[in-house]
C-alpha cells in the first residue's frame, strides 16, 4: 500500500480531502449554521422590533408591573391611535417615531463624520449608565436606525438620550470647537458644518428611500406625501450644522418608560 | 506524482511576488495612519481642522488598510503561493491572477480617495460605499475561484490544510460581505442598509466577528499550516488536531458575533449563546496554537539563529493570548467592564499586531526569499524588525489594557455618597498618557515595516542585478 493511499484519519475526512468539491459544499454547510440559528429567529421573535411598517408588530410584547401587555402603540409612535397624528404634532413620550426631515440629514453628515466611532447610542441596564445617560435603550428605539449606531467604543459618552439635555446654542458652540466648551475634549472640531448647506434634494430621496425598506420600514402614513411636500421648505436654507443639532436634540425621548417595568423582556 | 517529480512545475509566480511586494507596502502605509490616528486622539490639534484628515474619517481608512490592504494582499499572495506549491501545479488561470491583482488594488486605491471624503456606509469594518462594495464582490469572487479551481486540478491526491482555511474563508467572507452590504442605494455614494436596529446591529456583528473569524484567523491560519513546517523543516505535529481545528472552527466561529452586543437591545439568548461557544473556542483555538508551536519540537535551537522562525512562532503566542483575551471579555460580567472601552482596542490589537501581522511577517521574508531565489539583504535586519515588531506590539497593548480597564472602572465607581465619582470628561483626561503610550508603541511598530520595505527592497534589487550578471554571463 503505497502513502498516499493510507488513510490518517477517518474515510469520511480522507474522502472529503480528496475531493474538492465535497469540501467546498460541506464547509460552506458548516460555516452556515451559526448565523442561522442567531440571525434569522431576530427577524420574528417578539421584542426585536420588526415591524410591518404598519403598525403591526411580530409579537413584539412588554408587560407592566401588573403583568398585563403594555399596548405597542405606547412604545412606538401609531398615528392611527395617537391623539398626535402628524410628525409636527408628534410630542415627547407618544412613543418611537421616524426622524424629521431635518433630523434625517442631519443623521447623514452624523454618519458621514464617522461619530459613531467614538459616540455608543446603546444605553445598558447598569446602575451608572442610568445615573450617567438615563433609561436603558431598548429595540424599538432604534428600529427607524437604516444602519444602526450603537456603536462599539465611547471615546467620548453614550448620546442615546442626548437630545434635551443641552440647549441647540450649547451644542453649536460645542460641535464648532469643543475644547471652547469642555477643554480636555478630543473631539475634532466641526466648524465646517456651519457653512455648509443641506443637500435638499438627497435629504428627500433619503426619506423616500427610507420608506421602501423590506425591513422596518417608515410608514407612508408618517411620510405622508404632505409631510414630504413640505420638508423642502424645511430643510431650505438650512446649514448641516443646524442639522446634526436637530438629529442630537431628537434622540432619546421619544418613549415614556415607566419605574420598574422590564422593558427587555 | 512522481512523473511531476521528474519534470518540476513551473508555477505562475509572478503575481505572487506583486501581491508580496505591495503587503509589505500597505503595511508601511496602514500602520502609519494607524499611529497618525492614535496621535489625533491623544494631541487633538492634530486634525489640523481639516474635514478630510478628522478622526471619524481616517480611524476607517486605517482599518480598512490594514484588513483589506496589507491583509487582503497577504492572504492573496500565501494562497497563490501555497495553493501552487501543494497542489503541484499552476494556477487555473494567471491571467484571472492578474485580474483579482489590479481589482484588488483599484479598490484600495479607492478607499484612500473615498474614506477622508466622507464617503461611508456607516457600518464598522464594512465601510466602503455600495459600488466598491459590488467591486468586492466580483475581485473577492475571481480570488476565491481561482483558489478554489486550482486546489481541484492539483496533481496531489489530497488537499493540502492550508488550502481547507483558506477555502473556508473563500465560502464565508463571500456569504458575509453579500448579506451585511445589502443597501438600498440614494445616490452613487451613499445607500442605506435595508437592515434596522436590532437586526442590522447582529448582522453587522456576525460580519464584524466572522471577518475576524475567517479572514483575519482562518485565512492567517492556512499561512501558519505552510509556513511554520516550511520554514522549521518539521512536520506539522498532529495532522489529526489540525482536522478538529478546522471542522471546530468552521462551525463555531460563526456563532461569536453576538458576544459583541452583551447588554444591548439585542435578546439575551443570542449574547449568551454567542459567549457560551465564544468559551468554547478556547479549545479549538489552542489546539491550533500548539499543533503551530509543537511543529518546533525537536528543533527549538532554530529559534536562536532563523529570526523567520522567530516571527511565526511568536505569532503563535499571541494568537493564543487574544484567543484566550477574547472568550473571556465574552463572559457578560467581563463585558460589561470591557464594552465600549479600550480593552477592546488592545485585543483587536494583540490579535492584529502580534498574531496577525506578526505571522504576516514570517510569510513574506519566507517568500521573498524563495520567490526571488535569495538570501535576504540582511538576515540582521530581519532580527531588529522582529524586536521593534514587538516591542512596538506589547507597547501598544499594555497602553490599551491599562486604560481600558481604566477607563471600566472609572465609569462605574461611586462615592460615599452613592453618586458618580468621575465625569466622563474625567475619564477622557485620564487616558492622556495611554494615548500617547500607544502612538509611540504604534510608531514602533510601524518603524518595524519601513525596515521590512527597506531589507526587501533591497533584497530584490540585488536578486535582479545577480539574475542580469547571470544572463550576460550565459550569452557570453
Amino acid at each position: 500500500m503505497s502513502d498516499h493511499d493510507k488513510i490518517y484519519s477517518t474515510k469520511f475526512q480522507d474522502k472529503i480531502e480528496r475531493n474538492t468539491l465535497l469540501m467546498f459544499v460541506l464547509t460552506a454547510i458548516a460555516v452556515s449554521v451559526g448565523g442561522i440559528v442567531e440571525i434569522v429567529p431576530l427577524f420574528y421573535l417578539p421584542n426585536t422590533a420588526m415591524s410591518g411598517g404598519d403598525g403591526t408588530f411580530n409579537g413584539t410584547s412588554h408587560k407592566d408591573l401588573q403583568g398585563n401587555a403594555i399596548h405597542m402603540d405606547k412604545i412606538v409612535w401609531n398615528p392611527a391611535t395617537s391623539a398626535h397624528k402628524t410628525l409636527d404634532e408628534w410630542q415627547p413620550g407618544d412613543g418611537v417615531r421616524p426622524y424629521k426631515a431635518l433630523e434625517l440629514a442631519g443623521r447623514s453628515v452624523y454618519i458621514r463624520e464617522g461619530c459613531f466611532l467614538c459616540h455608543s447610542q446603546m444605553i445598558r441596564p447598569f446602575r451608572d449608565e442610568k445615573d450617567r445617560y438615563g433609561h436603558y435603550s431598548i429595540a424599538e428605539e432604534s428600529m427607524y436606525d437604516h444602519t444602526y449606531q450603537w456603536g462599539s467604543k465611547r471615546t467620548g459618552p453614550d448620546i442615546a438620550r442626548v437630545g434635551g439635555k443641552y440647549s441647540d446654542e450649547w451644542h453649536r458652540k460645542h460641535l464648532k470647537y469643543p475644547r471652547d466648551v469642555v477643554p480636555e475634549s478630543v473631539m475634532p472640531n466641526y466648524f465646517f458644518l456651519d457653512n455648509a448647506a443641506v443637500n435638499v434634494d438627497k435629504a428627500i430621496h433619503t426619506m423616500n428611500v427610507m420608506t421602501k425598506m423590506p425591513f422596518n420600514p417608515v410608514p407612508r402614513t408618517i411620510y405622508t406625501d404632505a409631510y414630504l411636500d413640505g420638508a423642502k421648505a424645511e430643510l431650505e436654507n438650512k446649514t448641516e450644522m443646524d442639522a446634526v443639532i436637530a438629529y442630537l436634540q431628537s434622540l432619546g425621548n421619544h418613549v415614556k418608560f415607566e419605574e420598574g417595568v422590564n422593558y427587555r423582556d | 506524482m512522481e512523473a511531476t517529480q521528474a519534470t518540476p512545475v513551473k508555477y505562475d509566480m509572478d503575481v505572487v511576488r506583486w501581491f508580496t511586494i505591495m503587503a509589505v507596502v500597505y503595511a508601511v502605509v496602514g500602520t502609519l495612519v494607524g499611529v497618525y490616528v492614535a496621535a489625533e486622539l491623544a494631541w487633538p490639534f492634530l486634525n489640523f481642522d481639516l474635514a478630510e484628515l478628522s478622526f471619524g474619517r481616517l480611524r476607517p481608512l486605517h482599518t480598512n488598510a490594514v484588513i483589506f490592504a496589507f491583509g487582503g494582499c497577504v492572504l492573496m499572495a500565501t494562497g497563490f503561493y501555497m495553493v501552487q506549491r501543494t497542489g503541484q501545479t499552476k494556477l487555473w488561470s494567471n491571467a484571472m491572477a492578474w485580474f483579482t491583482f489590479w481589482g484588488w488594488n483599484l479598490i484600495i486605491v479607492l478607499a484612500v480617495i473615498t474614506l477622508p471624503l466622507g464617503l461611508t456606509s456607516g457600518k464598522e469594518y464594512a465601510e466602503l460605499v455600495w459600488p466598491i462594495d459590488i467591486l468586492i464582490a466580483v475581485v473577492w469572487l475571481s480570488f476565491g475561484l481561482n483558489h478554489i479551481m486550482t486546489t481541484a486540478i492539483r496533481k496531489t491526491s489530497h488537499i493540502y490544510v492550508s488550502n481547507w482555511f483558506t477555502m473556508g474563508m473563500i465560502v464565508m467572507i463571500t456569504y458575509l460581505h453579500v448579506v451585511n452590504s445589502m443597501a438600498i442605494p440614494v445616490s452613487m455614494t451613499e445607500a442605506f442598509s435595508i437592515y434596522s436596529g436590532v437586526q442590522d446591529a447582529m448582522i453587522q456583528w456576525w460580519w464584524g466577528h466572522n471577518a475576524v473569524g475567517f479572514y483575519l484567523t482562518g485565512g492567517f491560519l492556512g499561512i501558519m499550516y505552510y509556513f511554520i513546517p516550511k520554514q522549521s523543516g518539521r512536520p506539522v505535529f498532529s495532522y489529526r488536531l489540525s482536522v478538529l481545528h478546522f471542522w471546530t472552527l468552521s462551525f463555531g466561529y460563526v456563532w461569536l458575533g453576538a458576544h459583541h452586543l452583551q447588554y444591548t437591545a439585542l435578546p439575551d439568548w443570542t449574547g449568551s449563546l454567542g459567549a457560551a461557544i465564544s468559551l468554547a473556542m478556547i479549545i479549538p483555538s489552542w489546539g491550533g496554537a500548539m499543533n503551530g508551536m509543537m511543529t518546533l519540537s525537536g528543533a527549538w535551537d532554530k529559534l536562536r539563529t532563523d529570526y523567520i522562525l522567530r516571527f511565526l512562532v511568536t505569532a503563535m503566542a499571541f494568537y493564543a493570548m487574544s484567543t484566550f483575551d477574547g472568550p473571556v471579555m465574552s463572559i457578560k460580567s467581563v463585558n460589561a467592564l470591557s464594552h465600549y472601552t479600550d480593552w477592546t482596542v488592545g485585543h483587536v490589537h494583540a490579535g492584529a499586531l502580534g498574531w496577525m501581522a506578526m505571522i504576516s511577517f514570517g510569510a513574506i521574508y519566507h517568500m521573498v526569499k524563495k520567490l526571488w531565489n535569495t538570501e535576504m539583504y540582511s538576515e540582521r535586519l530581519v532580527n531588529v524588525h522582529f524586536w521593534v515588531s514587538l516591542i512596538g506590539a506589547v507597547t501598544y497593548i499594555v497602553a490599551m489594557w491599562v486604560s481600558g480597564i481604566m477607563q471600566g472602572l472609572m465609569w462605574r465607581d461611586y462615592d460615599e455618597f452613592g453618586s458618580l465619582t468621575y465625569t466622563f470628561i474625567e475619564s477622557v483626561s485620564a487616558m492622556h498618557p495611554y494615548y500617547v503610550m500607544r502612538t509611540v508603541g504604534g510608531a514602533i511598530f510601524n518603524l518595524g515595516t519601513w525596515i521590512m520595505l527597506f531589507n526587501v527592497v533591497m533584497t530584490v534589487r540585488q536578486a535582479s542585478a545577480v539574475r542580469s550578471v547571470n544572463a550576460v554571463a550565459a550569452k557570453a
